[in-house]
C-alpha cells in the first residue's frame, strides 16, 4: 500500500555557494531533498522555522514548502520547488541533479 | 569606445574594495542578510532558485574583444563555462559562489566593467541600438549621449532610491530597434538645421502594466539632454507613488497625472535646476564622443564574398538572413545568433564567446555589440571578410541562419533560473523552434517576433512580440498566455490577449495553429504575419486558438492532433 503522506520541509539555500538546501531531521542541512525531515504540524514548521532562521551564518532564503511523501520519495507539491529539487531544465547542470 | 579616466578607475577599485569587505562581513557574521541584500544587489548580486546570479552591465550592448574574452574567463574560472546575455544587453552568470564575487568584480574592472545599478531602485544600465555607430539610417550614433548619460546617472546622489527602476534607452534611428517606446525614457536622436536634438518619450514600460511611451518633447536640443533628463528624474522621484510598488513606474506617474502636467512640472524643474549644470556636461560630452569617433573603414573590393555568395548557398543564406546593411558601402553589419534550434536563447559558452573576440579583434574592427534580442552583433566587417568570418562562426556551431526569423526567439531564463518567475519560458522557445526546424517552415513563415516571458514583470517583452507568450502558475500548473499583434519598433504597440491559456504541452501546438493559419490567410510571401495581423485583426487567429465547437483549450488539443 502506498503512503500518501503530506507535511512540509524546511528549504533555505547555502550562503557560501546558493545551493538548495533542505533541513535534515538532526537540523543540519542537506542537498537531497529526501534527506529532509517532514513537519507534519503547525507548531513544529513553526520552531523548525525559528530554528532555520536562526541559521544565517549558513544559509539565506529560509522558508517552507508543501511536500508529499511517495513510494518513491518526498516530492514537493509545486512545480517551483520540483524545479528546484532538479536543477534547470536546459541543462543538466543543476546541483541538485548531481546528487540525485 | 570610452575609456575609463583615472577618477572611474578609482571609484570602481573603492566599490569593489567595500564589496569585498561586505561579504567578508557577511560570512563571519557581522551582518545580517536582511543588511547584507541591499548592498549584494547594489553590486549586481542576485540570489535565484538554484544559485547566486550575477548581472554584469555592458553599457548600450557595447564591448571590444578583451572584455568579451574577460568574460569569457569569468565563465571558466567562476561559473559554468557560459553566459547568459539578456534582453537588457547584460550578461548574466548563473552560479558565482558569493566567496568568488569579489575576485569577479576585479576581473572585470580590469576591462573597465561592473556590475553597479544593474539591481535595485536607481537608474539601469542605459540601452542603445545595437547597430549604433553602424546603421545606414542612423542620423548620429547614439552611444556618447547614453555614455553622458550612464556617467551623469551611476552613483547620482539624489537617485539611489527612486520609488522604482528606471531604463533609459537611445536610438539614432528612424527605425527604432531599442524598443525606445517601451522604456521609462526613450530618445531618438533627430537632426534638424544641422543640429543633433532629441524626441524625448517618457512613461513607457512592459511588466504588470504595458503601456507605450508618450511623447513630452518633440526636438530637446542636444547641449539640454542632461538637465532635461535630470528633471524629468526628478519629477517623478517626487510624485512617484512609494506606497505601492505595482504603481511606482513612471508609467502610472504620467498615466495617473496625465502627460501635459508632467510636462509642466518637467519644464518647470528644468528651469530651476539649468544653471547647476555649469556646461562640464557639454565638454564631457565633446570628449565622449571623440572617444566614440568611427574606425578607419577598409577600402577595397568584395572579390571574395561575390565568390563565396554565389557559390556556397549555406553562406548565402546566412548573408541574406543575419546581415545587414552597413552606412559604409561594402561593409555589412553582422549578427550572430544565439538561437541555434533547440539551444537556450542567449547563451553562449566560453569558446564561443572567445571566438567572437577572436573575429572581433580581426574582422569587426574590435567591436561587438549585444542586441536586446539576445544576438551578437558584429557591427563592422568588411564584405570581403564575410567568407572568413561565417567559417569561424560555423567552427563554434555559431553560424545559425535564423536572425529575424520564427527560431530567434526572445525568451527570459523564466523558471529555469529566476526567483521572481511563474513559469519556465526556455523550454517554450527550444520547442517551438525545434518544431518550425523539423516542419522546415521557418523561410517560408518569414519574418516574426515570438517574445516569451516566464512572468508578469515581462523581462521576454511578450507584449511588444508579434507573439507574445506569458508563462504564469494557474493553480499550480503552468499555464501560457498569447498576445498576437505586438509590435517592438517605431510603430510600437502593446499587443492583444488571444483568451485562456494553454498548458505546457499544448502551447506549441497552440503557436502551430497560429503559424498555419498565418500562411493560409496572408496575401503573398511578402506579407509579414504581422502586416497580416494589422489587415485581418485577430479574428482567424482566435479561431484557430480556439476552434467555434469548443471553449476548452484542452478540447481542441484533440481536435489539433485529429
Amino acid at each position: 500500500m502506498s503512503k500518501d503522506l503530506s507535511g512540509n520541509v524546511i528549504t533555505a539555500n547555502n550562503l557560501l555557494d546558493g545551493t538548495v538546501v533542505y533541513m535534515s531531521s538532526q537540523f543540519k542541512w542537506v542537498l537531497d531533498i529526501n534527506n529532509a525531515k517532514v513537519f507534519s504540524n503547525d507548531t513544529s514548521i513553526e520552531k523548525a522555522l525559528i530554528h532555520a532562521n536562526k541559521q544565517q551564518h549558513e544559509v539565506v532564503g529560509v522558508y517552507s514548502i508543501r511536500v508529499d511523501q511517495t513510494d518513491a520519495g518526498i516530492k514537493s507539491k509545486h512545480f517551483r520547488e520540483q524545479f528546484r529539487v532538479k536543477g534547470p531544465s536546459n541543462y543538466n547542470h543543476g546541483k541538485q541533479s548531481e546528487v540525485l | 569606445m570610452y575609456n575609463y579616466t583615472e577618477f572611474d578607475d578609482a571609484f570602481i577599485k573603492a566599490r569593489n574594495s567595500q564589496f569585498r569587505n561586505q561579504v567578508k562581513r557577511r560570512i563571519n557574521g557581522n551582518l545580517t542578510e536582511d543588511e547584507f541584500k541591499p548592498l549584494r544587489l547594489m553590486n549586481g548580486l542576485y540570489l535565484q532558485l538554484h544559485a547566486y546570479m550575477l548581472r554584469v552591465a555592458i553599457p548600450y550592448g557595447t564591448l571590444d574583444s578583451a572584455q568579451m574574452e574577460k568574460l569569457a574567463l569569468i565563465a571558466d574560472r567562476w561559473d559554468k563555462g557560459y553566459g547568459h546575455f539578456t534582453t537588457r544587453q547584460n550578461v548574466q552568470f548563473n552560479w558565482p559562489k558569493l566567496t568568488d564575487v569579489p575576485d569577479i568584480l576585479d576581473a572585470l574592472a580590469e576591462v573597465k566593467m561592473h556590475a553597479i545599478q544593474t539591481s535595485g531602485n536607481t537608474i539601469r544600465n542605459v540601452t542603445a541600438d545595437h547597430f549604433s555607430g553602424a546603421a545606414a539610417d542612423e542620423v548620429t550614433d547614439p552611444r556618447p549621449y547614453a555614455e553622458l548619460i550612464r556617467q551623469w546617472s551611476t552613483d547620482h546622489p539624489e537617485f539611489q532610491f527612486l520609488p522604482r527602476k528606471f531604463k533609459v534607452a537611445v536610438t539614432g534611428s528612424k527605425n527604432d530597434r531599442a524598443v525606445i517606446r517601451a522604456h521609462d525614457i526613450g530618445l531618438r536622436a533627430l537632426l534638424r538645421n544641422g543640429k543633433i536634438g532629441f524626441e524625448v518619450i517618457i512613461g513607457g514600460g512592459l511588466g504588470r502594466s504595458p503601456m507605450i511611451g508618450k511623447v513630452i518633447n518633440t526636438f530637446l536640443p542636444e547641449a539640454d539632454l542632461l538637465p532635461y533628463l535630470e528633471a524629468v528624474v526628478s519629477v517623478w522621484n517626487t510624485l512617484g507613488r512609494r506606497d505601492n510598488k505595482y504603481k511606482a513606474r513612471i508609467k502610472i506617474t504620467v498615466h495617473e497625472h496625465g502627460v501635459e502636467k508632467i510636462k509642466q512640472l518637467v519644464e518647470d524643474r528644468y528651469n530651476e535646476i539649468l544653471s547647476t549644470f555649469s556646461g562640464v556636461n557639454h565638454e564631457l560630452l565633446e570628449e565622449i564622443k571623440s572617444a566614440f569617433a568611427p574606425p578607419v573603414f577598409k577600402s577595397k573590393g568584395t572579390k571574395y564574398f561575390d565568390i563565396a555568395y554565389k557559390e556556397n548557398a549555406a553562406f548565402r543564406s546566412w548573408v541574406d538572413t543575419n546581415t545587414h546593411t552597413h552606412k559604409i558601402s561594402n561593409y555589412s553589419i553582422a549578427t550572430v545568433s544565439l538561437k541555434a534550434h533547440g539551444k537556450t536563447p542567449g547563451d553562449a559558452t566560453s569558446d564561443q564567446m572567445r571566438q567572437i573576440a577572436n573575429i572581433a579583434r580581426h574582422y569587426s574592427h574590435d567591436q561587438i555589440r549585444i542586441s536586446h534580442e539576445q544576438n551578437i552583433i558584429l557591427p563592422h566587417v568588411h564584405k570581403s571578410d564575410l567568407p572568413k568570418v561565417y567559417n569561424l562562426l560555423k567552427s563554434k556551431q555559431l553560424n545559425t541562419a535564423n536572425i529575424g526569423l520564427i527560431s530567434d526567439i526572445i525568451a527570459c531564463p523564466g523558471m529555469d533560473y529566476c526567483a521572481l518567475a511563474t513559469a519556465r519560458s526556455i523550454p517554450i522557445a527550444q520547442e517551438i523552434s525545434m518544431r518550425f526546424d523539423e516542419l522546415k517552415l521557418e523561410h517560408e513563415v518569414g519574418h516574426i517576433q515570438i517574445k516569451i516571458s516566464g512572468c508578469i514583470n515581462a523581462c521576454g517583452h511578450h507584449h511588444v512580440g508579434h507573439i507574445g507568450i506569458l508563462g504564469l502558475d494557474r493553480a499550480g500548473v503552468e499555464n501560457y498566455q498569447i498576445t498576437l499583434g505586438g509590435d517592438a519598433t517605431e510603430t510600437a504597440r502593446i499587443g492583444d490577449r488571444a483568451g485562456p491559456g494553454f498548458s505546457a504541452t499544448q502551447i506549441v501546438p497552440a503557436i502551430e495553429r497560429v503559424i498555419l493559419t498565418y500562411l493560409k490567410v496572408r496575401l503573398n510571401k511578402h506579407e509579414n504575419f504581422i502586416h497580416t495581423y494589422q489587415r485581418l485583426g485577430i479574428a482567424p487567429f482566435k479561431q484557430a486558438l480556439y476552434p467555434k465547437e469548443s471553449q476548452s483549450p484542452k478540447i481542441q488539443k484533440k481536435t489539433y492532433a485529429a
